[in-house]
């Protein structure tokens, strides 16, 4: 009996291990179990997941014998680890700021930091539209549940921003921000979050990029556009960590997605691109 | 939380003859407890008192605390509410599927807090289980401090039932049956005999739930989401904190962890001197 439940223990943990992609233990080494292949890390914003998973398998498909590993989460999150010195050799931001607090650690060089692309906020309700929104002033109705993301993770920040400037336009009045920011009922991690509480319908409304609106598992979503003239365009910034250990490798996927092909994945996933005549 | 203590049984042969295995062991042990103890220190090392005096002010911070106080006192009470009847029964055997039981009780402590987060959604969420249901008796529960407190409970309920189901049976029946033969009513009989026969049991399985509940965090911000003064209990400000204000997150983390030894240091001390 005891024998049999030690078997079922081992035979669990043997698959479970299994499971667990290589690339994980090569993290936990830091060193790549196939001497052969080089192994590229990259920190993303959340928002970026989609775009970077296509742009690494693409990378990865141009250069034999490399394995990216993605590593997904707020921007504010990822430019923290690097200060504390997590092992990376390319960080993909959602907002200037928090690039910034990278580089302050000093593995970053500002003269590395390129923009590689711009998005967009938009509003999102779950499809069955359980507050009756029919406009963006809706959202100051009272009792209604909004998600947003936290003042530190960028997409939060630019939620603020799109209401301060709401406020100041006629159309809102001027204690729409208040009004809307009464609404909230949670402020969430990562723009990832927001999503999902409101593709669950736990909230009525919620402001995320409309990258992230974009995805297939977001098809059952509402959405309602934010006017150009109040819509704070995020800009993306991408760079090579200095102590890298594949500086040439970290450099050449940049320029990869500054090329046109890596702008057409970007496109492809709701980003705006920076290269306009492509 | 069984205190570890060494037995009062007769001696063991070897123990008082063997002064160089004392030692070694002694010194085997050290590096585990150094290894707790560091990053404890570590902490209290990064931050001034001044700091963290003035960092103790900020509205955020105070809120934090007190929600924590509040919905972990309230997640401790409802643990004892509703676990001791499950534990009494559980300490006499009186279910047909024991085992079963046991292993529901023990799997709340085993299963990664986001999974009871996600769980506790798609039952009491607004589109989850029974969600249909409380909307029409207009109770929405996730976002609220009663989303915290049940977070709380989910997570943490079974350290009590689990302490309190071996206190009860540790009493001998026949105590029970005297005082019922007695003239002891049902009440009258736990109140004055089962409970203070099983105290020690009771207390440290109360306190062990309350500091869990302290700490839980996974539930917490997938159940009831992140919103200062409401939902967002000390965990969920420390991990916010360490990404806007490492300060916040450094003063919260000293706080926790000054109350939860403070906690378990006492709860240690009130069991000896009950004994």
């Amino acid at each position: 009996m005891h024998k049999n439940l030690l078997l079922v223990v081992l035979a669990s943990a043997i698959l479970l291990a299994a499971c667990v992609p290589v690339g994980t233990f090569q993290i936990v080494s830091g060193l790549p179990l196939d001497g052969h292949k080089k192994t590229l890390t990259i920190f993303a914003a959340a928002s970026l997941t989609e775009a970077f998973n296509e742009l690494a398998t693409s990378f990865e498909a141009e250069n034999p014998g490399v394995n990216v590993i993605l590593n997904f989460a707020g921007s504010q999150q990822l430019a923290q680890q690097i200060i504390q010195g997590a092992p990376v050799d390319v960080f993909a931001s959602a907002s200037h700021k928090q690039m910034e607090i990278a580089t302050l650690s000093g593995r970053i060089d500002r003269k590395n930091v390129s923009i590689f692309a711009n998005n967009r906020l938009v509003v999102i309700f779950p499809e069955d539209n359980p507050a009756s929104l029919g406009s963006l002033a809706d959202l100051a109705k009272p009792g209604l549940k909004l998600g947003l993301a936290a003042q530190a993770v960028p997409v939060g920040q630019y939620s603020l921003e799109f209401l301060m400037s709401a406020s100041k336009e006629s159309g809102f009045g001027s204690f729409y921000k208040d009004e809307v920011l009464a609404n909230v009922v949670t402020y969430e991690q990562t723009v990832k979050a927001v999503l999902s509480k409101v593709i669950l319908g736990e909230v009525d409304a919620g402001i995320v990029y409309a990258s992230d609106a974009w995805e297939p598992s977001a098809s059952k979503l509402g959405r309602m556009a934010i006017p150009d003239a109040l819509n704070p365009i995020a800009s993306y910034t991408i760079a090579t960590l200095n102590d890298s250990f594949h500086t040439d490798l970290g450099n050449s996927f940049v320029a990869f997605v500054l090329s046109p092909p890596g702008q057409e994945i970007l496109a492809k996933n709701g980003l705006l691109p920076i290269l306009t005549n492509h | 939380m069984i205190p570890i203590q060494p037995s009062s049984a007769p001696p063991v042969p070897f123990a008082p003859s063997k002064p160089r295995l004392q030692h070694m062991l002694s010194l085997l042990s050290l590096p585990i407890l150094a290894f707790f103890t560091l990053p404890l220190v570590a902490l209290f090392l990064r931050i001034t008192p001044e700091e963290f005096i003035t960092y103790l002010n900020q509205p955020q911070v105070i809120q934090a605390v007190l929600l924590s106080l509040f919905t972990t006192l309230a997640a401790t009470l409802v643990s004892i509410l509703l676990g001791t009847p499950l534990a009494y029964a559980m300490g006499r055997g009186f279910f047909r599927y024991q085992r079963l039981i046991d292993t529901l009780i023990d799997l709340p402590l085993v299963l990664p807090p986001a999974v009871a987060g996600v769980a506790l959604l798609m039952t009491f969420g607004r589109r989850g289980l029974l969600g249909g249901a409380l909307d029409i008796l207009g109770i929405q529960i996730p976002f609220t401090p009663l989303a915290v407190v049940m977070a709380q409970t989910f997570v943490a309920a079974s350290f009590y039932i689990k302490s309190a189901a071996l206190g009860f049976a540790s009493i001998d029946p026949e105590l029970e049956q005297a005082a019922g033969l007695d003239g002891a009513s049902n009440w009258q009989t736990f109140r004055f005999v089962i409970v203070p026969l099983s105290w020690t049991a009771l207390f440290s399985g109360g306190v062990m739930t309350w500091a869990r509940a302290l700490g839980e965090f996974g539930a917490t911000i997938i159940f009831a989401g992140n919103y200062p003064g409401r939902t967002q209990t000390m965990p969920l400000a420390i991990y916010i904190g360490f990404e806007l204000d490492l300060n916040v997150a450094l003063t919260l983390s000293v706080i926790l962890v000054g109350f939860s030894f403070m906690a378990l240091f006492l709860a240690k001390r009130i069991l000896r001197v009950k004994k």
